[in-house]
């Protein structure tokens, strides 16, 4: 397994990290003077330790305001926040906020700092040794994917929008905070770096536990991140609060159902990753290797075509037979260059989108600098697809076939004049 | 006498005359800066009160310099009191006034991240805003101490110390021998001085405008 057989900065990171504490929210309210509806009313809700959960719902229900009540960035009128065991809800707001990362749309870095007294902040305000500090920036950058030699010293305007992200996280993190709050964080980013970035947050979760509560207003982000969703309406009343299958399967009632929109089977596609369906191995080569190799590896495999991988062992190019057969000495112009690549945190839909556009029938599965690890093909994608459909499809009749039966049972109830409690209560 | 063997006969008197007028600008203006910064950060968060700053500095502008410090004279007497006073006072409006613009400039979200990661009020101003806020404070320093060069020389008029005392000398004898080299080689050594502290502060601004948010 290439993944585990280099003992990175981040391994380290994991290992020796805070995991995540519950969160509870108990009766939060927020009225703000002057206006005559609460803001948040009366949000009652329990998040698990190490669980990552999403906030979603139109702009201006309040699911902003219920996160920045959490580090208390706005003071709630009246309910109490707990964090682990300890009520925080009249505690030191300045010290409480260091224990609670934060992490917020189009990074919030301070454009005078570099990277590195960026990240350092929090380390610096709780009081951490110089050596300590250091070694955690290093860590950090490392953690988030970044080369500490390469952006340790650059300012946050000579990075791209998803580098300042990456770093923002990295920020977020560096005090190792049980708990972390992002605001809308990939809001401001362009698409293709937003599903990377949410890849990575996927990785990163996987490797810290960390209690997350992520607000977005993109309810296909929330399906593809959240291991619970909560789907606020205005007042930030809690509508649904549901894994994602659920959700997508069973909404309760049409503010839900029309949030979650249409194309629910493909949208299925985003809660199954790579890494959960078959990755198998592939022929490789190395740009490297002597052509005699490659030709040796197509003519004995069963394969007709191999993958051939750069020095990094990052794939490069599909090599076909007949590619081979006009390669004439060189592979410099052979074959057709790998155009897009899916890490093991990719959802299936990220992988057929890939596929299809790669047009080789399969696409490459990397790790986290690129290299290869496997490949997917069609024929596995398809399978799976078929497989959650037809689930789904199973428990939808089986929900409606319950629901019938309620109604069923009710309707037997009232004909036999046995209204529950005997106040008979109309059909 | 030509312009030259002026200079060259009196440059001793000069000389002290202008480190004098340099001096008296520094010094005025570093007290402008810490008057018109703090005025900045005490009002920039409210509106009226930022607006009030403003104008306020802005009034004390309108006056006319020969006339402040006459009417000073009175309270505080000849010398180096009225001009050190006015000189302040006049320097404080741009400081103020860049101070409040760039102190509301700062990103909101920048602010907001600041208090999110568990910055105090205090840290918040002296780690991020302020810092922020520094390129347009610094460039309000730099109209200021241009503006108090020219105004410096009127200090004179009070007995004050500088360059003015140069050309007041050669305005009263108009029509005798060196009467045009006074008045010369004390606006000359004005202009001087206005370019040196103005190199100065293209250096300043090197060295404390940190590389993330130069221009």
């Amino acid at each position: 397994m290439p993944e585990t057989s280099v003992p990175t900065a981040a391994g380290t990171a994991a290992r020796t990290a805070t995991s995540g504490a519950g969160i509870r929210l108990e009766k939060l309210t927020k009225h703000y003077p002057g206006s005559p509806a609460p803001a948040v009313d009366d949000v009652t809700m329990e998040i698990n330790a190490g669980e990552l959960v999403v906030f979603v719902g139109p702009s201006g229900c309040g699911k902003s305001t219920t996160l920045k009540m959490i580090n208390r960035l706005i003071e709630p009128t009246s309910g109490r926040i707990r964090i682990g065991d300890r009520d925080v809800t009249g505690m030191d707001p300045v010290k409480l906020r260091r224990t609670v990362g934060y992490a917020i749309q189009s990074s919030g870095l301070f454009p005078h700092m570099t990277v590195a007294q960026n990240i350092a902040l929090v380390p610096k305000m709780t009081g951490w040794s110089k050596a300590r500090i250091t070694h955690r920036v290093e860590e950090m950058l490392d953690l988030v994917g970044l080369d500490p030699g390469e952006f340790h010293g650059r300012y946050p305007r000579q990075l791209s929008g998803g580098q300042q992200q990456r770093v923002g996280v990295a920020r977020a993190l560096a005090a190792d905070p049980p708990v972390l709050l992002m605001d809308e964080p990939f809001g401001a980013v362009d698409p293709i770096t937003r599903d990377h970035l949410q890849d990575e947050l996927i990785r990163l979760q996987h490797e810290l536990h960390k209690t997350i509560v992520f607000v977005t207003h993109d309810f296909d982000e929330a399906i593809k991140l959240g291991d619970r969703i909560a789907v606020l309406r205005e007042r930030s009343h809690i509508a649904q609060f549901d894994t994602p299958e659920a959700i997508l399967t069973n909404p309760t009632d049409d503010f839900v159902s029309g949030f979650v929109g249409a194309g629910a089977a493909l949208k299925r596609l985003n809660l199954t990753r790579v890494r959960d369906v078959g990755v198998v191995d592939f022929a490789t080569a190395g740009v490297d290797d002597p052509l005699q190799s490659i030709f040796d590896l197509l003519r004995d495999g069963d394969t007709n075509e191999v993958l051939l991988l750069d020095r990094h062992r990052r794939p490069y190019k599909w090599l076909r037979r007949g590619d081979l057969m006009r390669a004439k000495g060189t592979l410099a112009r052979a074959g057709t260059l790998v155009h897009d690549t899916v890490t093991r945190d990719a959802t299936l839909r990220d992988a057929l989108e890939a596929v299809l556009t790669d047009n080789a029938g399969r696409v490459a599965v990397t790790g986290r600098r690129g290299e290869y690890i496997g490949v997917v093909d069609m024929e596995t994608l398809m399978n799976n697809v078929h497989e959650l459909l037809e689930a789904d499809r199973l428990e939808a009749v089986e929900h409606r076939h319950q629901l019938e039966e309620a109604r069923a049972r009710r309707t037997r109830a009232a004909q036999e004049g046995l209204g529950e409690g005997g106040a008979g209560a109309p059909a | 006498m030509s312009f030259w063997e002026y200079v060259g006969s009196r440059h001793a008197q000069l000389l002290t005359d202008a480190a004098q007028h340099a001096s008296a600008v520094f010094q005025c203006m570093v007290a402008a800066t810490v008057l018109g910064v703090a005025l900045g950060v005490a009002t920039y968060r409210t509106e009226w009160a930022g607006n009030l700053a403003t104008t306020a500095t802005s009034t004390i502008l309108t006056v006319p310099s020969l006339a402040l410090i006459g009417l000073l004279i009175p309270v505080v007497g000849l010398g180096v009191a009225p001009t050190v006073i006015a000189l302040t006072l006049y320097g404080l409006l741009p400081v103020v006034r860049n101070a409040i613009v760039g102190l509301r400039g700062v990103d909101a979200t920048l602010v907001d991240a600041a208090r999110g990661i568990g910055m105090s009020r205090t840290a918040q101003l002296l780690r991020v805003e302020l810092p922020l806020a520094w390129p347009p404070i610094l460039t309000g320093i730099r109209v200021a101490t241009q503006m108090l060069m020219g105004i410096a020389a009127i200090a004179a008029f009070a007995s004050g110390p500088g360059l003015g005392n140069e050309i007041f000398r050669g305005i009263a004898s108009l029509g005798s021998a060196n009467a045009l080299n006074q008045v010369l080689s004390g606006t000359l050594g004005i202009v001087v001085l206005a370019l040196l502290f103005d190199a100065a502060y293209v250096l300043i601004g090197r060295l404390t405008i940190p590389r993330g948010i130069r221009a």
